[in-house]
């Protein structure tokens, strides 16, 4: 006789699907997933890529987190911004990072764009658009800088500029306007962060800082709210409250103890 | 999230963390119960609020406390409180989609889960999750159930950092109490405990009881 | 000769509907005093992801004193607020002195609900002097119903603002009694009730109008909120 069940080895499980099915007929309603309505941009530069995207995750009308991270690590010459199903994009990156890590212990080499790019609409368009992920993807390889968009159902472009998520046309119209061949790294960040603030300040799904990530040949900068144009002002006072202002019912008090090792236990007759 | 009905907050202060819950287990409109457990112990210093569908509230503790105990005998020691929320988070997303031939077919568990606790070196550590498992790392709050828009406002407002553990408790309670009074499906008392370096002091709260 | 029904899928004529309703968000906060009233609202006014413009006042001032403010739908709240200043104005004339406050509120309710089966898509939130010189604030739902609050908020950070009000001007859920409110400390709570708002609610922000009315008449604030 099994005395526990085992627990499931990896890989999605339906085991909750008729139960779902059967609460959402009596009137259950699914609830929300976070999603990042988001500004994510890319763009190719003279010696390498410059990713941008903002840092608000929202879940319906209201901001979930103010500060989140949307763009993901995939292999040390590679990054990839996400936008969409917040969950998705998290899991999907580290999936496809996991295999490009594997790919390229496997290969002895370092993992090339493409790949990576295969790989990502490979899985997306698997699923028919059901995970929702939306993908800026960015590296320089073998081949130079490179730059692609992956949307959740699996299509790609390969573009010099691009740009993804609610903001995107805000920020494509920067680029639109801006960009130019053969930037300098320092102009290809200043339009990514302008792009991104065009995002954060005309789109109410983005909003908050602007992350950057500059890759080159053999470095990679992550610059992590690189821009800050959301601080929130001091409040016009403290609401902290006095000791003793709310009515407690019971007080319950665990204290830990510290475990020391003392002496070997004697064993002598 | 709305046929049982839940408010769940954690906050950190200095080198202490709170979470707190209300007490309700309802159906919908009804109110079946006003000591139902939604805040969980998962190690000493590591504790979870689950909220959303009751029957999910329990299965997850379940679970979760059987992976936890797994993890301890396996790795013959605690399960650190990050890691902890990493394992969370992989058991929610794991039940995201069925397989890639019938990928229509959604099954997740219908909570939101809220993780607080501190970590090795004392730091406080607090997230939140939505029901597939996209973890929200916050320096501040995070909030849970359906009084969320409430709970955000009160606590946007009354948070401040650096909270001494007894200023911290004041904080958390009159941010939940006064959320949970303009939420109908959440209420019926609360529940606080904040965790700290030397201990865990858990408080109950009087609150409206309609 | 047709001998067998026909299996073809019914046609049905393509309809084509029209929604003459759309929110356009933000948010709508009054607060009575003993000898004063404050009401405040954001002047962002969007569309979906869209800010429409960051400077559409949902604060009316009327010709009585009184302030309304309307959340919703812009388009219907112009027209409320243009159409209330009308009856005020024919009020005046007919009886030579201005409406006070809670005749403005019950007109407004049944302005509302005259339009009972098809409504102005508005929440409507009046703030002013009662005839004894103190602060009041009335509320009504998009059909005319009227509620009289000492702190109300509206529209789509009210459910973030509402339980902060409660605390601090309620003092609910403290043993001390609550001292007396004066404007200046409404006018800040006000304030940090928006800002907090801002923070969390993505249809509140720009810009933070108030309007605080005393016996001595009505003065404006403009505060910067956070654009993103």
């Amino acid at each position: 006789m099994t005395l526990a069940e085992p627990l499931p080895t990896g890989g999605f499980s339906f085991d909750n699907v008729a139960r779902n099915a059967m609460l959402a007929a009596r009137g259950a309603k699914p609830p929300k997933a976070t999603s990042t309505g988001t500004t994510i941009v890319g763009v190719i530069f003279k010696d390498g890529v410059v990713l941008g995207a903002d840092t608000r995750a929202t879940a319906g009308p209201i901001v979930a987190d103010k500060n989140c991270e949307k763009i993901h690590y995939l292999a040390p010459n590679m990054y990839c911004c996400g936008a969409g199903t917040a969950a998705d994009t998290e899991f999907t990156t580290a999936l496809i990072s996991s295999k490009l890590e594997l790919h390229s212990l496997q290969t002895g080499r370092q993992s090339r764009v493409v790949t990576a790019m295969t790989m990502l609409k490979q899985m997306l368009f698997r699923y028919q658009g059901h995970i929702g992920a939306a993908l800026v993807l960015g590296g320089y390889d073998v081949n130079g800088p490179q730059l692609y968009t992956i949307a959740p159902h699996g299509s790609t472009d390969k573009l010099p500029f691009v740009t993804m998520g609610s903001g995107s046309l805000a920020a494509m119209a920067v680029f639109e306007a801006k960009w130019r061949a053969n930037m300098t790294r320092d102009e290809a960040v200043a339009i990514v962060n302008d792009a991104i603030e065009a995002g954060i300040f005309n789109d109410l799904g983005s909003g908050s800082n602007v992350d950057v990530c500059v890759i080159t040949k053999d470095n990679v900068e992550y610059l992590r709210n690189y821009n800050r144009p959301n601080e929130r002002g001091v409040k016009e006072q403290s609401y902290r409250f006095p000791r003793g202002t709310t009515t407690v019912m019971s007080r319950k008090v665990i204290n830990f103890v510290d475990v020391i090792e003392g002496d070997a236990m004697d064993v002598t007759a | 999230m709305e046929y049982n009905g839940s408010a769940i907050i954690a906050m950190t202060g200095k080198n202490c963390v709170a979470i707190a819950a209300d007490r309700r287990f309802g159906v919908q409109a009804l109110t079946l119960g006003m000591d139902f457990q939604k805040i969980f112990r998962v190690t000493d210093r590591t504790y979870i609020g689950l909220s959303g569908l009751a029957t999910d509230v329990t299965t997850l503790n379940e679970r979760f406390r059987y992976k936890v105990n797994m993890y301890r005998l396996n790795e013959e020691r605690e399960i650190g409180t990050k890691t902890f929320a990493h394992m969370v988070s992989s058991s929610q997303y794991e039940k995201r989609q069925a397989i890639p031939e019938f990928p229509w077919r959604f099954g997740p568990y219908f909570v939101e889960p809220v993780i607080a606790g501190l970590e090795k070196d004392n730091t406080p550590f607090i997230c939140s999750m939505d029901t597939i498992g996209c973890i929200n790392y916050a320096k501040d709050f995070v909030v849970a159930g359906t009084a969320t828009e409430q709970l955000y406002g009160v606590c946007e407002s009354f948070w401040e950092p650096d909270l001494e553990p007894e200023d911290l408790f004041e904080t958390i309670s009159q941010a939940l109490l006064n959320a949970m009074d303009r939420d109908a499906l959440s209420g019926w008392g609360g529940i606080v405990h904040v965790i700290t370096p030397t201990g865990v002091i858990t408080r109950t709260l009087k609150g409206r009881m309609d | 000769m047709e001998a067998f029904a026909s299996t073809a899928p019914v046609r049905v004529p393509l309809e084509h509907r029209f929604s003459p309703y759309t929110d356009n968000g933000g948010t709508t906060l009054a607060v009575a005093g003993s000898d004063f009233c404050v009401i405040a609202a954001d002047t962002r006014q969007s569309e979906g992801y869209n800010i429409n413009t960051r400077y559409s006042p949902k604060l009316y001032p009327l010709s009585n004193g009184s302030v309304l403010a309307i959340g919703g739908m812009q388009a219907d709240a112009s027209t409320l607020a243009k159409r209330v200043e009308q009856r005020l104005e024919w009020y005046q004339f007919k009886h030579d002195k201005p409406m006070n406050t809670q005749a403005v509120a019950h007109m407004v309710s049944t302005m509302l609900y005259g339009k009972r089966f098809f409504p102005y898509f508005a929440w409507v939130t009046i703030g002013g002097m009662d005839e004894n010189g103190n602060g009041c604030v009335f509320s009504f739902d998009p059909v005319g119903t009227i509620e009289k609050h000492l702190w109300q908020c509206s529209g789509s950070s009210s459910k973030l603002i509402q339980p902060f009000l409660d605390s601090q001007m309620g003092h609910k859920h403290e043993l001390l009694p609550p001292g007396e409110l004066t404007a200046q400390r409404a006018t800040l709570l006000v304030k940090d009730g928006f800002t907090s708002a801002t923070e969390r609610d993505i249809y509140t922000g720009d810009f933070l109008e108030i309007y605080t009315i005393t016996r001595d008449g009505r003065t404006r604030e403009l505060i910067e909120l956070k654009r993103d």
